[in-house]
């Protein structure tokens, strides 16, 4: 078990190193030049030249990996010229109001898409499995920002119920609460589908097994083989899957957040990609390279407390 | 209460449909048709553009900036600079068409070379294959996007490049397990028997026969990449102006939704129409080739 942490950790830092790499190198590609972002549109070319120096941007690509490597170890992310301040000033914020996001809308998810999985794959085929397939296609099948604009245009500009954005600062009108309602809704609906859809498939093949089947037989009460038998083998599969979804929430809600000028990591994110903010996107890459991979560790070992079949290895 | 125990059925394999009989299995499954019209609707619509779309999608008409409604002249009304909604809808259909079987194309050649190569050969192109794979998984997929389109700037060909990076491990990794079964088959040890080179093996033997699971993949990665154009374009990463594209003219109107909520929804409703085509689809054939 030790050596299974051991390798899954080496992977991890592999994995960071090679992506923080190579967001480095196509960074290179970026048209844009650090300096005159940082200087403005009247500096002088002596200026740009001087920054560029001073700042060394003008030594080779390894170079200055390596050189913003051992910054980051020492727990400085650099300076975002976007937002013009440190990095660390930044991104622990938005990362922080991102995981409330998440937070709520994960602990909506699991009880909901376990119950729904639940219920159609208990009986295939019935109408209730039915009913509930189809919902779950309809709404993986609407993107995130067309449900998020038909919720604001009934919500928000029809029934007055709910703010449109949510900015998390607690204005005369609307409470942060209020403001947290619609986001965690287009989320929870956009990504239940998906889960319910793994626990249904789950469950389904689980009820043809013959355990099943004798349970049934010797009478005991239909409750009961559910609860006892079925769940808890339904719920090994889909246990990943779920897990998953934790990296989708974090770092999968730029969209969430654009729609609802939320101060969030993904909009942080965007906003730093389409401003060449190189310092913001190295990052943050960086910081979504660790928790979806962290999220996988973290999911191949409860798949493995579950399962005691497969060995770690 | 009554209980219904599936019994267990013997698996009676039937000849392989041809394809068009594949097709006409769909009328099996209810869901599978709404999917297959959904579909034909937006290629129909996609084929007749020019015919069909009442004015020039990049026309602006400034009298109908007073009242951008839906009006007898414009039936879903104009957008914030007096272009007609309908005919960008019609036009941006053409778009979506075209860049998303492209990238999934592209995807699949990549990901199926990278797959039956892992899963043919095994060893070293195996393990190298899988671990570059790994580490492109391992990343978030918008975020990916973000980056390559905000380093490569916006076009439709940088789109149809992203979704290849991003999709071709996830097929090849599909791609591959099929190949390891596939590979033990009677039919691949004729093949080698009669002296057939690895290449014919791998695109005549082995590909055709993992076609099944193959189409019912692309189809719901057609839905996925049609999301991902209309993300990228609402996030202000998609095709440049003034081209009709669904996602940014989302992104163009969406901060009038209070006042003319048309001008967001409707493209919104597109998009969604088409995603749900492509999923019922997929589940349709998945259903059907679950029973044969």
């Amino acid at each position: 078990m030790l050596r299974f942490f051991a390798t899954r950790l080496g992977w991890l830092l592999v994995t960071v190193f090679v992506v923080t790499f190579l967001v480095f190198c196509v960074n290179e590609f970026s048209p844009g030049q650090v300096a005159r972002k940082i200087l403005g549109p009247y500096a002088t070319p002596e200026q740009l030249a001087l920054l560029t120096q001073q700042m060394g941007l003008n030594r080779p690509v390894f170079l200055r990996y390596f050189g913003w490597l051992e910054q980051t170890l020492r727990g400085d992310l650099g300076y975002s010229t976007l937002y013009r301040t440190k990095v660390n000033n930044v991104i622990w914020t938005r990362l922080a109001n991102t995981g409330l996001l998440a937070t709520i809308a994960f602990s909506v998810i699991v009880p909901l898409s376990v119950l729904l999985g639940i219920s159609a794959g208990m009986r295939e085929g019935s109408r209730l499995d039915r009913t509930i397939s189809v919902a779950s296609i309809v709404t993986t099948s609407v993107p995130e920002f067309a449900s998020g604009a038909f919720w604001v245009a009934i919500f928000a500009t029809w029934l007055g119920l709910l703010p449109g954005t949510s900015p998390l600062e607690s204005s005369a009108n609307w409470s942060i609460p209020q403001q947290l309602v619609m986001p965690v809704m287009v989320m929870v609906l956009y990504d239940l589908g998906y889960v319910v859809r793994m626990v249904r498939a789950s469950m389904v093949e689980v009820m043809m097994r013959p355990y099943i089947r004798t349970a049934v037989l010797k009478g005991m009460p239909y409750r009961d083989v559910i609860m006892k038998h079925a769940l808890r083998n339904a719920m090994i599969a889909p246990f990943t899957v779920i897990l998953l979804q934790i990296n989708y929430l974090i770092t999968g809600v730029v969209v969430v957040e654009a729609l609802f000028a939320y101060p969030g990591f993904g909009r942080m994110f965007l906003d730093a990609a389409l401003f060449q903010d190189i310092a913001v996107i190295e990052a943050g890459a960086m910081v979504a390279v660790v928790i979806a991979v962290l999220t996988q560790i973290i999911g191949d070992f409860g798949y493995m407390l579950l399962n005691p079949r497969i060995r770690f290895q | 209460m009554a209980v219904e125990i599936a019994p267990a059925t013997p698996s009676l394999r039937r000849p392989t449909p041809t394809w068009w009989r594949r097709l006409s299995l769909l009328r099996e499954s209810p869901i599978g048709i709404v999917g297959v019209f959904l579909v034909l609707f937006w290629v129909v619509i996609a084929i007749l553009a020019p015919l069909i779309a009442p004015f020039d999608p990049n026309e602006s008409d400034y009298t109908a900036l007073l009242d951008p409604t839906p009006s007898a002249l414009h039936w879903l009304g104009t957008d914030n600079q007096g272009r007609d909604i309908l005919s960008r809808i019609i036009w941006g259909s053409r778009t979506v068409l075209i860049v998303a079987p492209i990238a999934v194309f592209s995807a699949y050649v990549a990901g199926s070379i990278m797959g039956l190569l892992a899963g043919y050969y095994r060893g070293w192109v195996d393990n190298l294959l899988t671990r570059v794979s790994d580490i492109i998984l391992s990343f978030p997929v918008i975020i990916l996007y973000m980056i390559i389109i905000a380093v490569f700037g916006p076009s439709a060909l940088n789109i149809v490049l992203a979704v290849t990076f991003v999709a071709s491990p996830q097929i090849a990794r599909i791609v591959r397990g099929l190949t390891l079964e596939l590979r033990e088959q009677d039919f691949v040890a004729a093949a080698k028997m009669r002296g057939e080179s690895p290449i014919y093996i791998m695109l005549v033997e082995i590909l055709p026969n993992a076609r099944g699971p193959l189409i019912v993949d692309a189809c719901l990665r057609m839905g996925y990449t049609t999301i991902t154009i209309g993300v990228l374009g609402f996030l202000g990463l998609g095709l440049p102006p003034p081209d009709p594209d669904w996602g940014g003219m989302i992104k163009e109107s969406y901060g009038m939704v209070s006042v003319y909520p048309h001008m967001p929804l409707i493209p919104c409703a597109a998009i969604s129409s088409l995603v749900l085509g492509f999923n019922l689809l997929a589940d349709g054939m998945r259903e059907i080739s679950l029973r044969d």
